[in-house]
């Protein structure tokens, strides 16, 4: 499923309108890989890259996509509860955006759109159709979540040029970061378009123990179930025994 | 220092969560309770989503229950056959509870679910803890009050399948522990608690034991009950953070040891009123995060992901 996401990403790239063939961007991450180990508290990656002359520069990074259901509370009986909810097709489960200029500046709005670049730009659509007006409101709403959860990034980053042709920035991991793998886009823009694009993989996984545990825990539930209550049965034996001859 | 938590998929502080496990510790040491009932609640503030709060109560549970029934055993206080009829009940309890869990999860409710059925639980029990342990200070101040009758006939005597218990010297009917179990089991699966502080006085005034052997007993049963909770929820929600679990036990038996001891040292009744004013207080928090209009009226449950 994310494969296939991203091999589409990749894909909308492809079809994209045929740059001027000189216009190029290349770039590349100071690591592929983000590990989360047990200590964990998130991290950053630096981006970095060559224009082949002026021009502006835009990243993209991007999780996996997922369906996500967005509640919204209501007061029932004095009570607010979950009242009622809209459920949202291929969510990128982290997205963040940089830019070396603010992006209304530097971006048509048709291109942005067409990119998917900026959060309201993720032109999220309901998993079955609902009321527009709804639907739009759930959405902006989805996006306030994930900024506040650290999980979209609530403002651009900003890339910055070492003389016209090299750039650089960092992209910043929060420690709630989803696993699995992203795609960094990096787009050359000139005169409000995007005029050359590259897509760099990112891959975020859990690794060592905590990656075990949580390997075993959805693979082999039952088996988890049963060493979780033998450990915490064996833990309770070893407690009791200094205190024994009381 | 900071560390991640891998089914919960948060960071949280080692030395936050070795000392939220050893004050629950310490305070069900000194209140002889399991304190499960004030855990999962203070996970839940504390950040951890509700559903892994609950499921690692119970697998924390299980270790601190055998550390309990293995002292009680040792004195000869836990009474098997009892323990064992109480079980029956408790096994098809968390089974309903689990499925009940489950159900609640799938239709975006079970946080509320959660919240209400600790509101309800934790305001009643701090209520009549309260006016309990209020009304036996002044009954002090007042000597020379009429005791109650030791043993009175009602139509839970009635009911069939009369077993002897020889270890509590009871002959009751079984269904009466069955029924208790179930009731205590159910609870178990949905809040993340042993139930003690319900299954304590209802043995002690419904069955009718005696009170020694009660804490032994309640724990035994508990002990199945957590350990078939915790597989049941790893096998249906994979919500068992086996991590936390080990940091709160750590915490927790030490506690209970130290608690314990403490515990011996103070009156029972001014105990139980400040054991009393912390439920309340605990209640009270949960009650204002469901009624006060919320921060952030649209929310993603950390199970709708999908």
């Amino acid at each position: 499923m994310t494969c296939r996401r991203g091999r589409l990403a990749l894909l909308v790239l492809l079809l994209a309108p045929v740059p001027a063939p000189a216009a190029e961007v290349v770039a590349d991450l100071s690591s592929h890989l983000i590990a989360i180990t047990t200590g964990f508290t998130g991290t950053s990656v630096v981006l970095f890259g060559a224009t082949d002359g002026p021009g502006d520069v835009v990243a993209v990074v991007r999780g996996p996509e997922h369906d996500v259901r967005i509640w919204r509370k209501g007061k029932i009986a004095g009570i607010w509860a979950n009242a009622e909810s809209v459920t949202f097709a291929n969510v990128p489960s982290f997205y963040a955006v940089a830019a070396s200029r603010p992006l209304d500046q530097l971006l048509s709005p048709s291109a942005a759109a067409l990119y998917g670049i900026g959060a309201v730009n993720l032109g999220l659509r309901p998993l079955s159709e609902g009321v527009p007006d709804r639907v739009r409101r759930f959405a902006e709403a989805l996006i306030g979540v994930e900024q506040r959860a650290g999980i979209f990034a609530a403002a651009p980053g900003k890339i910055v040029f070492l003389g016209d042709r090299l750039f650089r920035t960092t992209i910043g991991f929060p420690a709630n970061v989803p696993t699995g793998s992203y795609l960094v886009q990096v787009f050359l823009v000139r005169d409000r378009d995007v005029v050359s694009a590259q897509t760099t993989p990112l891959v975020v996984s859990k690794i060592g123990i905590d990656a075990a545990v949580f390997d075993i825990a959805h693979r082999q539930p039952l088996v988890y179930g049963a060493i979780a209550v033998l450990i915490a049965a064996m833990a309770g034996w070893l407690a009791s025994l200094p205190f024994r001859s009381r | 220092m900071d560390i991640y938590l891998p089914i919960a998929e948060i960071s949280q502080d080692v030395f936050v969560l070795l000392a939220l496990g050893a004050g629950v510790g310490f305070l069900s040491g000194v209140f002889g309770v399991g304190g499960g009932f004030l855990l999962t609640p203070l996970l839940i503030l504390i950040g951890v989503p509700a559903p892994v709060a609950v499921a690692s109560s119970a697998n924390q549970l299980v270790g601190a229950s055998v550390s309990g029934v293995l002292a009680h055993w040792r004195r000869g206080h836990v009474d098997f056959k009892m323990g064992f009829t109480l079980l029956l009940g408790g096994i098809a309890g968390s089974i309903v509870g689990v499925w009940l869990f489950t159900l609640f999860a799938r239709l975006g409710q079970i946080e509320l679910v959660i919240s209400l059925c600790y509101v309800v639980l934790l305001g009643v029990l701090g209520f009549m803890m309260g006016v309990e342990s209020v009304r036996t200070i002044l009954r002090q101040r007042r000597p020379g009050t009429a005791r109650r009758r030791l043993h009175r006939h009602t139509w839970m005597h009635g009911l069939p399948l009369k077993t002897r218990f020889r270890k509590s010297q009871l002959y009751i009917s079984a269904l009466l522990p069955v029924g208790l179990g179930f009731a205590v089991g159910l609870l178990s699966a949905v809040m993340g608690i042993g139930g003690g502080f319900i299954m304590v006085p209802a043995m002690i005034y419904t069955l009718g034991m005696p009170t020694a052997m009660v804490p032994g007993t309640s724990l035994l049963q508990i002990i199945f009950v957590a350990a078939n909770v915790t597989i049941l929820q790893a096998f249906t929600n994979h919500t068992v953070d086996a991590v936390l679990a080990m940091l709160l036990l750590v915490g927790g038996v030490l506690g209970a040891q130290f608690g314990t001891r403490f515990g011996t040292r103070l009156r029972g009744e001014q105990l139980r009123f400040l054991l009393a004013l912390l439920v309340l207080a605990v209640a009270a928090k949960l009650t204002q995060d469901l009624t006060l209009h919320p921060a952030d009226l649209y929310v993603i449950p950390p199970d709708s992901r999908l």
